[in-house]
């Protein structure tokens, strides 16, 4: 089958999943809830887009292909930072309120963190994209410890909205957000659509990048930060859910077999909808609301992942 | 021509290249030979901008390599190393097409298509063309790369042990490729090399290293010499004419 076929194919059913999640028992409440749920599936057309396309492109630097960006200690700032809020301003301060104010800051201190973490590794000159994630590791774990800590001591009344925010959810989004994380993310996409074709020569390697006259050192820095910024939104929008471009990246590489990245993205960023919307809409009707989205991501992610452990331990 | 003056490369505080100058002489195959860590690869690797260099610069064709654009410079020269690992699984003519890439940013115009074709046909691979690389012999897989560079078009052409893993056949086969390349085509090769037998039969020049400088420096007769040798192996080594090859018989020396 040919790949051109493979991703209609894939956007039909995306096409038919918002179709379905759209319109499905609406009753005809074109006032009410189609607008609601409009919101909804352009929340999630964006964390699918963002998600998608931050993990493809974040493993080709990398190299690897069973990383996700969440190495990088994103997710974990984001709920250290959501902890501390709570902690020392209390749940009814307006930065914990206020949804906008808390998604400008959160995506704020995220980009600025990424930013800083990248100036002090890429200061020294002889940088190394391992050190970096190692560094990342670390600090995620530490942020992580600090966010345990402080959740022990929270008042358990208030710890409640902590544990809301530590899983994605797409239950309720302020569509104000939606629009801004929308052209946010629209402004970078212009601006990093002109790197995609240098994505298919980094994946040759460094060295061969280089003598194919890619400037490979400043392209991977820039990626990055494009990265950091589609993460920090993505989870300041939903929470964190970076683990799930795990899946829907190598389901891509499967799928299509392919090495152009103007492919492989373009189909995670498909996939990746079909799971949102498709996914959302079972939770909604079939398990109706008795669980979330990103638990049901979290489970087929995680046996997903196990599987790619032990396909690659065969391979070798 | 490219003009190497003064090249140093430490790490800590030890010199791997310690001021380097050497000339490459336009249209020849120049190797460069001597002992294992003598700074052969890492010259190699700072001449096409892999490694940056502490001091000192490259000069091609007069104009200083660090100044220029890395698209222009890769459209000039073109490097091999010794190892090539992929991430991804492609085909000979999927490898050899990214060759274009500083000419047509992966948009393959007719044009470059029909330098794929060429190149491929050059180096003998056009009946294997959709094969993958992870299927072929190590000679297959270097000569695709071999071809890729081709297809790259660069005046100078700078590859860093081709001859590594590969058996005898191959290694003739892929030397005579390197000396049609300079012959027919006019291109600069550049090559580091471990048998100095190789270096002796194909190359023109001769440039030896040992511990980080350049001990010799001249054309292939000049060098392979039992005089210059002992000076850079620290070995006696007779050399015996063979069909108007000078080799060098070091195996029980």
């Amino acid at each position: 089958m040919r790949n051109s076929i493979k991703m209609a194919i894939l956007v039909v059913i995306a096409a038919g999943c918002c179709a379905i999640y759209l319109f499905h028992d609406l009753n005809g409440s074109f006032d009410y809830a189609l607008p609601r749920r409009a919101v909804k599936v352009i929340a999630m057309v964006i964390t699918g887009f963002t998600i998608a396309y931050a993990t493809v492109v974040f493993q080709t630097i990398t190299h690897n292909r069973i990383l996700t960006p969440s190495i990088m200690g994103l997710d974990s700032l984001y709920l250290l930072l959501q902890t501390l809020i709570i902690f020392f301003l209390g749940s009814g301060h307006m930065i914990a309120v206020n949804k906008q104010v808390n998604f400008l800051v959160s995506v704020a201190v995220m980009i600025v963190f990424a930013l800083l973490l990248y100036r002090f590794l890429f200061k020294k000159g002889d940088q190394s994209i391992y050190f970096l994630l190692l560094v990342g590791i670390i600090i995620g774990t530490f942020f992580s410890s600090i966010s345990t800590f402080f959740q022990v001591l929270i008042d358990p009344n208030e710890f409640q909205i902590v544990q809301d925010r530590m899983f994605a959810s797409f239950n309720n989004i302020n569509s104000d957000l939606v629009w801004l994380s929308l052209i946010i993310v629209g402004v970078v996409m212009i601006y990093a659509w002109r790197f995609v074709k240098y994505l298919d020569v980094l994946s040759l390697g460094r060295e061969t990048a280089i003598n194919l006259g890619v400037p490979y050192d400043s392209i991977v820095k820039k990626m990055l930060i494009i990265v950091a910024v589609f993460i920090s939104i993505s989870t300041a929008l939903v929470g964190p859910i970076t683990f799930f471009g795990l899946i829907v990246a190598n389901l891509s590489y499967q799928f299509f077999k392919s090495y152009k990245h103007r492919i492989l993205i373009s189909g995670a960023i498909v996939m990746s909808i079909i799971a949102l919307v498709g996914g959302q809409w079972v939770v909604e009707r079939v398990f109706t609301f008795s669980t979330t989205l990103s638990v049901i991501i979290n489970f087929i992610g995680g046996v997903y992942f196990i599987y790619l452990l032990l396909k690659e331990r065969n391979a070798g | 021509m490219i003009q190497v003056v003064s090249l140093s490369k430490f790490y800590g505080k030890k010199a791997v290249v310690e001021d380097v100058s050497v000339t490459i002489q336009p249209r020849k195959i120049t190797s460069f030979i001597g002992p294992n860590g003598a700074g052969k690869s890492t010259l190699l690797s700072m001449v096409s901008r892999l490694l940056d260099a502490d001091t000192g610069e490259v000069l091609i064709d007069k104009s200083d390599a660090k100044k220029m654009k890395s698209n222009d410079f890769a459209k000039r020269v073109s490097i091999l190393k010794q190892s090539n690992y992929m991430n991804v699984r492609l085909t000979i003519r999927e490898l050899v097409s990214f060759g274009r890439f500083p000419y047509s940013k992966g948009r393959l115009t007719d044009e470059d298509e029909r330098i794929v074709d060429q190149s491929l046909e050059y180096m003998h691979l056009t009946d294997m063309q959709e094969r993958y690389l992870d299927e072929l012999s190590g000679g297959q897989r270097q000569r695709a790369f071999i071809a890729m560079v081709i297809a790259q078009d660069t005046e100078y052409i700078l590859l860093d042990e081709p001859l590594n893993n590969l058996d005898m056949k191959h290694s003739v086969q892929i030397m005579k490729i390197l000396r049609r390349l300079v012959d027919e085509l006019g291109k600069t090769v550049v090559i580091v090399l471990h048998d100095i037998n190789f270096a002796s039969v194909y190359s023109d020049w001769i440039v030896a290293m040992k511990d980080g400088k350049v001990v010799k420096n001249g054309p292939t007769e000049e060098i392979i010499q039992s005089e210059s040798l002992k000076e850079i192996y620290d070995m006696d080594i007779p050399i015996q004419k063979m069909e108007g090859c000078r080799i060098c018989v070091y195996f029980n020396s």
